[in-house]
């Protein structure tokens, strides 16, 4: 009985603070004229974004400059997931290496980063390394050619021709024949015990059949565009902008940095035993770090790495003080040159939300079929 | 790759130094080839470093604006407040070096030498802050003579902690029609001072409302579950930047015109927001560590549900998560730099806020973050060791 | 461990509670649609209860509610910039100066008789306009440009102050003199401004691509641009000549002989308060006509025994020019004059030849009779 009068009376109290919330809202959308419709998305832009996947104008919409900024977000949140994955899991092996310098630096790495506020670390990387490369004329020439300066890096682009996609089915097969042999010869090995060198077979696979295709289909199914240096700048080619390269490598290095002690706490968690159990069976160090340490330590790892790919995705929203136009830089932009606060923000907000509940749910699946190996 | 634990099989006769390197260092081939990699990282690194801080740097911007960068704008005759407020916390940290000794005794001293040794600089100060400098280490050493005293207590003690967050407010804002103690404007508090309010006053005022989120989450109401829920997730689901960009600008327009609410208090009141999310998330982590025995046995000795909670289960969860929230409240010290984007000047803005008042400042911003991220630097790391300590002593996950 | 529903009980609940969260959103926007056609003498006040007791409805801004405020508080609340050299920035104790701080000033000194009685709101581009809105400050003075959406939708503009105009600065090695020799140019620029909008039209109108690379904070533009990350920054010519003043080798750059575009930066009141708009103006016409007299704040006393009328009617020793009529002190003027000075002494204190920020010309800045675009109604 008392359990049902503090719902109702909680439920009443939520419903008079919404109805309170919202009525201020109305009314204060038309005392102060501020319209709470999506109309002006539709309207020019007016303003150039940096850069955009999309092709986008000052003459475009302000709609289409919002989703040129999400997909810059996916972009850098993306390829920064991953790269923070590699650098985290890295650092994490080399704080627990045996070399006495090499785990010396790796703590070095972690306790540093962790303890400097991101922020300032994207004002370090964008103004204090990738400013101090040389100018566009004096531009760095790698072999491929990739030009590295100031402007970013800019290499030659693939373009498409007619033959692309009878090569695109060599990729195909490539990729499922690796697979497959992956698969069969693994269960072999396991059935065996015999070493069927799973790996390295469909690796070969997965570049023969590509390669093979390549040459096969007569024409090449890719042609490249090179970037030439015009008056200003280069044009043509892929181009990878300074702002792009500041965040990600500002993101990658700190959320790297706190993968790594989650990677770390996970191996320590393995109890010893395992450990001399491997090596008692032969197994190598790098066999016992793969088959036997990884699996179990994946179980702890999940959970709080997926965390840290949320909170990778949520700090890119500190692009905006290095200049990359991400989501929520549009959103500002937005905001200023059209004066519609509260339906821009709601987008936005909306945006952040959306990803980081898709992004737990997703990693909820994974980690349950992970905790369904456990015995 | 092995891992430390071959550590543990070392013989217990230490090793000389050659046979301390050839084990460390040099093993096996490619160890040798990591060392010499990892050395000539170090060197180069740490050479061009010096070199740039010693020889190209200009820290006239960090050196001509050191006030700045610790107050912001509070006004120059009140400018003692602040320091008193320093005052009473190397008293205390006297006192608690005394009676608690082990990393606060770290801790107290490494303050009071800071203080000292920053007393001591051969530099031109004014007269008052450098006698206000040695102050400090003289105050640490009175308050461990007082921890001697019969009449101060671990309890006495507490209380004092716990009485100097009020008297901060209070001092620092002072009051309206005082002659000797004026309101002072929130809009002026600023620098690290700013930065420090805004990272306690967010973990100090979340902390109540996560437990009771916490508890709402795990209600066996649904309604009162379902908020907490709903709060919790869409809270943690958005980067904080956009909710201080809401607090700051949103909100003002959708109240009532007669309600007003200082700029500060509203940053504030985002970020706590924002950190009760995460508190409620740490404190039911503590709350499912607890085992269901514990819960049993108290009913078991006739304890009613809230009694049960409160004298038996909440005191070991918060016990299991204190290193949790020592944690939260270094990333949220870091985080009050993102009230830059809002406007607060706290101690990044004040960093750009001095680029931009002389002209030959305006390109010297290496020098100007680097110097905010030492400062950054020192005082998270300090906070990660002593949490770090403060696990050991708990003996969290030990038993 | 998100949204812990798995169980089917969950659902149905959160159901229920999304309904609950959404009818009073339905019934609240029933609400106001009904209610306010039937009050049309009250538009103001949507909410109230009934027609007759509309009168009684605070009205939102209504006359002199901003100058009450004011005098209750016994400070004029003035958002600024703070990190913008020569216009609004601290010097090395955090004091607010600059050209815009010392406009608040001496709106404090006309009402309060005290150039100190302010209180300044350090306030970032986006939340300029929101903070006049609310009413969260009483004047802004921040580089603001004036437009005409700007005036519609953020408040009253009270008159220019400094007459700007977009430019663009170049390295003086590549030569380039017109928009045209910028074709394909990257150029640096402060977003959320209308100096964004101006690079884009200006490009566009006539054909020529650019790349725009855009920071929230100034700094940060002329920082990436000295660096080399842009071939050119734009913004309004007095900040160019700021930025370029503080640059390592000044000559290597050039601001460039074109004006983009219009930046009149004009002082901005919230709407609703004719009174405190008033008065606002009429400190902005007191400095300028001041100037224009001769009167400084080293001859002001002196000043008062002069047989010019019109120095006579300034100073409040003769005659009025409506002062009183707005609540503020006969000899309001010898206040604003004495302690903050006059146009040009504001002007000089910071941007003349020894100016404390930087050196820039007053070119449109001067007096109307001097040639310039500085111009004041008569005080009468």
């Amino acid at each position: 009985m008392l359990q049902w009068v503090a719902q109702i009376v909680s439920a009443a109290l939520v419903v008079a603070f919404l109805v309170f919330f919202v009525r201020n809202v109305l009314r204060a959308a038309q005392v102060r004229g501020l319209s709470l419709s999506f109309d002006f998305m539709s309207q020019a832009a007016g303003f150039d974004l940096p850069e955009s996947p999309i092709s986008y104008t000052p003459a475009d919409s302000f709609g289409r400059a919002f989703l040129a900024g999400l997909l810059n977000t996916a972009k850098v949140a993306v390829v920064g997931v991953v790269l923070a994955t590699i650098v985290g899991t890295m650092a994490a092996l080399a704080r627990l290496s045996s070399n006495w310098l090499v785990a010396r630096l790796a703590s070095v790495y972690i306790e540093s980063i962790r303890n400097v506020p991101l922020l300032v670390q994207l004002f370090f990387w964008y103004f204090a390394v990738y400013q101090q490369l040389p100018p566009v004329r004096e531009s760095i020439v790698w072999p491929g050619p990739i030009y590295l300066s100031q402007r970013g890096l800019y290499t030659v682009a693939p373009v498409p021709t007619a033959n692309l996609l009878t090569w695109l089915g060599f990729v195909a097969a490539g990729l499922i024949l690796a697979v497959a042999a992956h698969v069969v010869l693994m269960r072999r090995q396991m059935r065996t015990g015999q070493d069927t060198h799973y790996a390295l077979i469909s690796f070969l696979l997965l570049v023969a059949l590509p390669a093979a295709g390549w040459f096969l289909v007569g024409d090449p199914p890719l042609l490249t565009d090179e970037p030439v240096l015009g008056k200003f700048n280069f044009t043509g080619g892929l181009r990878l902008t300074p702002e792009f390269a500041a965040l990600l490598t500002g993101l990658v290095v700190y959320t790297g940095a706190f993968t790594a002690e989650v990677v770390r706490a996970g191996i320590m968690a393995v109890s010893r035993g395992q450990f001399d159990a491997a090596r008692a069976l032969g197994l190598s160090s790098g066999q016992t770090l793969r088959l036997v340490v990884m699996p179990q330590a994946l179980r702890v790892i999940i959970p709080p790495l997926i965390s840290q790919y949320l909170n990778l995705t949520k700090n890119s929203s500190l692009a905006v003080a290095i200049g990359y136009p991400d989501v929520f830089f549009v959103g500002r932009t937005v905001i200023n040159q059209a004066g519609r606060a509260v339906p821009v923000f709601a987008m936005v907000m909306a945006v952040y939300l959306v990803a980081s509940l898709a992004t737990s749910a997703l990693m909820n699946v994974v980690n349950k079929r992970i905790q369904l190996v456990e015995r | 790759m092995t891992t430390t634990h071959s550590a543990v099989l070392r013989p217990p006769a230490a090793p000389g130094p050659l046979e301390w390197l050839r084990k460390n260092l040099f093993s096996t081939w490619y160890n040798t080839v990591l060392t010499l990699l990892a050395a000539w990282v170090a060197v180069s690194g740490v050479r061009s470093i010096l070199g740039w801080v010693f020889f190209t740097a200009n820290w006239s911007p960090v050196a001509g604006s050191l006030k700045l960068f610790a107050v912001g704008q509070y006004p120059l005759d009140q400018i003692w407040r602040p320091g008193a407020i320093v005052l009473i916390i190397t008293l205390l940290a006297g006192a608690s070096w005394r009676i608690f000794g082990g990393t606060v005794r770290t801790f107290a001293l490494a303050l009071a030498l800071a203080l000292l040794v920053a007393g001591l600089l051969p530099v031109r100060m004014n007269l008052g802050l450098r006698l206000w400098f040695l102050a400090n280490p003289i105050l640490t050493g009175a308050g461990y003579l007082a921890g001697g005293l019969r009449l101060v207590r671990t309890r006495g003690l507490a209380v004092a902690w716990a009485l100097t967050f009020p008297v901060t407010i209070l001092l620092l804002l002072g009051f309206k029609d005082s002659a000797w103690l004026p309101r002072v404007a929130t809009g002026v508090w600023g620098g690290l001072l700013l930065t420090f309010l805004l990272a306690v006053v967010g973990i100090t005022a979340s902390f109540p409302i996560g437990v009771l989120l916490a508890l709402g989450r795990r209600s066996k109401l649904p309604v009162v579950k379902t908020m907490c829920i709903l709060f919790i997730e869409l809270v943690r689901g958005v980067p904080l930047v956009t909710i201080l960009f809401m607090a700051s600008i949103i909100l003002p327009l959708f109240l009532p015109e007669q309600i007003r609410i200082d700029r500060v208090l509203r940053a504030m009141t985002g970020m706590t927001l924002f950190a009760a999310a995460y508190m409620a998330e740490n404190v039911r982590g503590g709350l499912q560590s607890i085992p269901r025995g514990q819960e049993e046995a108290a009913k078991a000795l006739g304890l009613n549900g809230f009694q049960t909670m409160a004298l038996i289960v909440m005191p070991q969860a918060l016990r299991a998560v204190i290193p949790a929230i020592v944690g939260q409240f270094i990333a949220l010290f870091m985080d009050t730099t993102l009230a830059v984007i809002v406007g607060l000047v706290e101690i990044l803005a004040i960093g750009r806020i001095v680029l931009n008042s002389r002209t030959d400042w305006l390109m010297l911003d290496s020098e100007v973050f680097l110097f905010i991220a030492v400062v950054f630097w020192v005082f998270t790391f300090s906070m990660s060791y002593a949490s770090r300590r403060l696990e050991a002593a708990l003996g969290v996950g030990k038993r | 461990m998100v949204l812990a529903m798995e169980e089917i009980r969950m659902k149905k609940l959160s159901l229920l509670v999304f309904m609950l969260m959404v009818l009073p959103l339905v019934l609240a926007a029933c609400g106001t649609a009904q209610e306010c056609p039937q009050c049309p003498a009250c538009p103001e006040c949507p909410t109230c209860p009934t027609c007759e007791a509309c009168p009684e409805c605070p009205k939102v801004a209504a006359g002199g509610q901003i100058v009450a405020a004011v005098k209750a508080r016994g400070k004029v609340v003035c958002g600024v910039h703070t990190e913008l050299l020569g216009f609004g920035y601290l010097d090395p104790n955090g004091r607010n100066v600059g050209f815009d701080p010392d406009f608040c000033r001496a709106t404090a000194a006309a009402v309060f008789g005290n150039s100190e009685a302010v209180e300044f709101v350090p306030l970032t581009a986006a939340e300029r306009g929101p903070a006049l809105q609310t009413g969260e400050i009483d004047l802004l003075v921040r580089n603001c440009t004036w437009t005409s959406s700007r005036d519609v939708q953020w408040g009253n503009f009270v008159g220019v102050t400094f007459y700007d105009g977009q430019g663009m600065m170049v390295r003086k090695a590549s030569g380039d003199t017109t928009l045209e020799d910028l074709d394909g140019a990257t150029v640096c620029v402060t977003t959320g401004t209308t100096t964004e909008l101006n690079l884009a039209d200006a490009f566009r109108s006539r054909g020529l691509s650019f790349t725009a690379v855009t920071f929230e904070d100034t700094a940060s533009v002329y920082s990436a641009y000295e660096d080399g990350r842009c071939d050119a920054a734009t913004s309004d010519k007095s900040q160019l000549a700021a930025v370029r003043a503080g640059f390592a080798n000044p000559d290597d750059h050039v601001i460039m002989d074109i004006t983009m575009s219009k930046e009149p930066l004009t002082p901005v009141v919230p709407a609703g308060d004719d009174q405190w708009f008033d008065i606002v103006k009429l400190t902005l016409y007191v400095l300028i006509n001041a100037e224009e007299l001769g009167v400084n704040s080293a001859n002001v006393d002196a000043m008062k025994g002069d047989a010019n009328p019109s120095i006579k009617r300034l100073l409040g020793v003769e005659g009025s020019f409506g002062q009183e009529d707005l609540g503020l002190a006969t000899d309001f003027a010898v206040n604003v004059i004495k302690q903050v000075g006059n146009y040009g002494e504001i002007y000089n204190r910071y941007m003349g030849p020894d100016g404390l920020a930087f050196e820039l010309p007053r070119g449109q800045n001067e007096l109307w009779s001097d040639g310039g675009l500085i111009y004041a109604p008569p005080l009468r």
